[in-house]
């Protein structure tokens, strides 16, 4: 690739800040547990987008090999997480979030 | 310079499609919109010569587990008319409140002065490609690497326990 410019790290630090926002604030008003784990997945993608550039600028391969791992477990957790609400759906007929509060005894 | 130009679009593009994923009502609709997040972020690895995560990216994320989110979705039968509604005070307390963050956290990252490293002002590097990663997965990385794999049995075991009726519960 010749005479390529170097990665302009201010701005995929504001993207990347501006999605983890976006993700933060979909945890805050959705009330569908589905959807709120989507938004986790997405603050868990600013978490990665941010590690990618910072790996890209310093020229070091352990920060991507990090956002592997990151992507493993997030995999995993999805699994398990949907999971769980499909056996709380079977108990409840909902997936409204509120009704947890249940879940304090 | 289309470099730079496809960047900002791609980056613009993203929070576009993130945004339509949490205000949109169809839970469907904001998986989909999901997806297109991450092939835009997958877009955005291209653009940082990180290959090998651009495609495991779409492979993991936008192929795998949107699918399973998709399917959960379907199989408890969900629509539109089932999404909990969210009170007017909360949608303003949340904007408040993310908006917050946002500014709290531009302000703490303000400051920062990159330290200027051999590797900055060359070319894009090439860590980012599958030989590359692969060595360095494959050599440094081989235990935490296999011990991800129990993790994923763990995963699925559990998933599958969770997920299993009881006896009784089949009529």
């Amino acid at each position: 690739m010749p005479q390529a410019t170097p990665i302009n790290v201010d701005f995929y630090v504001i993207l990347a800040t501006l999605l983890f926002v976006i993700g933060a604030f979909g945890v805050m008003i959705r009330r569908n547990m589905i959807v709120l784990l989507m938004c986790i997945e997405l603050m868990l993608n600013a978490v990665n987008l941010l590690m990618v550039t910072f790996s890209c600028y310093y020229n070091n391969a352990d920060a991507q090999i990090f956002v592997f791992f990151i992507i493993v477990v997030a995999a995993a957790e999805a699994t398990v997480g949907l999971s769980i609400l499909i056996l709380a759906y079977r108990q409840l007929r909902t997936i409204d979030i509120s009704i947890f509060n249940k879940l304090k005894g | 310079m289309i470099a730079t130009i496809l960047t900002q679009i791609l980056g613009a593009l993203t929070v576009a499609a993130a945004l339509m994923v949490v205000i949109s009502k169809h839970p469907v609709r904001s998986v989909l919109y999901l997806v297109v997040t991450f092939f835009f972020i997958s877009g955005l690895y291209i653009m940082m010569n990180a290959q090998f995560l651009a495609i495991v990216n779409l492979i993991v994320y936008a192929g795998a587990i949107m699918v399973l989110f998709l399917f959960v979705l379907m199989l408890l039968n969900l629509n539109k008319e089932s999404e909990p509604k969210t009170p007017t005070l909360s949608w303003i307390i949340a904007s408040i409140a993310a908006g917050t963050l946002f500014v709290v956290f531009i302000a703490a990252l303000k400051d920062i002065v990159l330290v200027s490293q051999p590797g900055d002002n060359v070319a894009l590097s090439n860590i980012g490609l599958v030989k590359n990663l692969g060595n360095t997965l494959f050599t440094k990385y081989v235990v935490p690497f296999e011990i991800s794999s129990i993790l994923f049995i763990s995963a699925m075991v559990g998933a599958i326990l969770l997920a299993k009726r009881e006896k009784q519960m089949i009529d």
